[in-house]
């Protein structure tokens, strides 16, 4: 395990490699941008390692991953642990049987969709995705897995906005983060 | 070059797959591999409705040479028939990404061709490329590139349309992702026609980058997506007829 110094200067980096865009998509927005992460190896490497180091032996088979960043991060997360990768996609997307979840946007609401038959009973997941605002992708992940009696052991993203106090809405759920971005 | 092509002998394991035409019926072949790794080539004659049976042309042998971890690869993707509409046999992935062991067949056998070679970017298509592309990216130590829809990307980006059957698509990438002089590779999970994989290969050569190939898991051979690409080369897994 890396020492609290090396962790914090993993940290510094993968922060300062995100990019904010301010107004995107609508003014107001403070758009915490990964892709300047991607272009630096390093802070990608350390990105996933930090997760990696934190799951693995931990007997997580299932990484879920929500469209379309969360399957930048948790791909490589999946192959490190040695678990399956789960896609958690926008409707009409994936082409065999689905389940689908609902969620609540500002305006109106959109949905969340899994493969039947990619998870089974019992088997311990982790949802991933780049970032957490409010929480309602996150928890509509949580909930497609619960309704298949799939036990949800953690929910991890790259960046938190701990003002739209996401992590409240996902309950019981614990989250763990590398990056709050006030 | 002259490839041969191994294939291997199917009979449908569901009823309603017998009255697709010839065209649909599913057969997977093994991968075609390059001159130094020839593979069998195999007669089939179809014996009975809904099966092929297989004669053999020459020795097995040169089977020996395909790389074991393709057939793995192989038998973990799905097909699923009519999606997104009929006449479609879509390729799914899922299943292979279900399997750890396949999966991570599947990023080795690029990792171990790409690596030591200087790649500085792999530049993946979405969402399928997003997949593939970053676990090869950390593996090669290059920088990975998402290459998306319109209005996805929060920063400045340049655009390259593409023809679909009808109408158009567009893609995308944030300006200053890719520098010139930088190798490049292009990953997506399935090339077809090659339309949106020429798109990809636009958008990096406009902006000085060298596309040193395309790979994908799957190709379609049928859809004659190679000849698209302008002569840059393609490396795939799986082919699927």
């Amino acid at each position: 395990m890396a020492s609290e110094d090396a962790q914090d200067h993993r940290i510094a980096r993968i922060s300062s490699a995100i990019r904010v865009i301010p107004d995107f998509p609508k003014p107001g927005i403070m758009f915490q941008d990964i892709t300047t992460l991607l272009l630096d190896p390093q802070a990608f490497k350390d990105t996933i390692d930090l997760f990696v180091e934190r799951y693995k032996g931990k007997n997580i088979s299932v990484v879920a991953g929500i469209e379309a960043r969360g399957f930048i991060f948790g791909p490589p997360i999946a192959l490190a642990i040695g678990a399956k990768f789960v896609p958690m996609r926008k409707p009409n997307k994936l082409p065999g049987a689905v389940i689908s979840q609902e969620y609540a946007l500002e305006y109106g609401t959109d949905k969340i969709e899994m493969h039947v038959g990619a998870v089974q009973a019992g088997e311990r997941a982790l949802v991933i995705d780049d970032l957490i605002a409010t929480g309602g992708t996150l928890c509509a992940a949580i909930n497609l897995l619960e309704r298949v009696e799939v036990d949800v052991v953690e929910c991890a993203c790259v960046i938190e906005l701990p003002e739209l106090k996401g992590r409240d809405r996902l309950g019981d759920k614990p989250l763990f983060v590398l990056v709050s971005a006030a | 070059m002259y490839v041969y092509k191994c294939i291997s002998i199917y009979s449908p394991p569901s009823p309603s797959l017998s009255s697709l035409s010839d065209h649909h019926n599913r057969r997977l072949p093994c991968v075609p591999l390059s001159e130094s790794n020839p593979v069998v080539h195999l007669r089939q004659t179809r014996k009975r409705r809904g099966s092929f049976v297989v004669s053999l042309s020459a020795t097995m042998s040169a089977c020996k040479d395909q790389d074991p971890r393709i057939h793995g690869i192989k038998t973990k993707i799905r097909v699923v028939p009519n999606f997104p509409k009929p006449g479609i046999m879509f390729q799914d992935i899922t299943t292979l990404l279900l399997d750890p062991k396949a999966f991570k067949d599947t990023i080795d056998l690029f990792v171990e061709r790409y690596k030591g070679k200087n790649i500085s970017v792999v530049a993946g298509i979405e969402a399928r490329g997003f997949i593939f592309g970053p676990p090869i990216a950390l593996a090669i130590g290059a920088k990975f590139v998402p290459l998306r829809k319109p209005r996805k990307l929060p920063g400045e980006v340049i655009s390259e349309e593409y023809i679909l059957e009808y109408g158009r698509d567009c893609l995308e990438m944030h300006v200053g992702a890719v520098e010139p002089g930088d190798r490049a590779l292009v990953v997506d999970d399935l090339i077809a026609t090659g339309g949106t994989l020429c798109a990809a290969m636009n958008l990096l050569e406009r902006v000085g980058a060298e596309v040193v190939e395309c790979a994908c898991v799957i190709e379609l051979p049928d859809l004659k997506g190679r000849d698209r690409l302008n002569g840059k080369p393609l490396y795939i897994l799986v082919e699927y007829h």
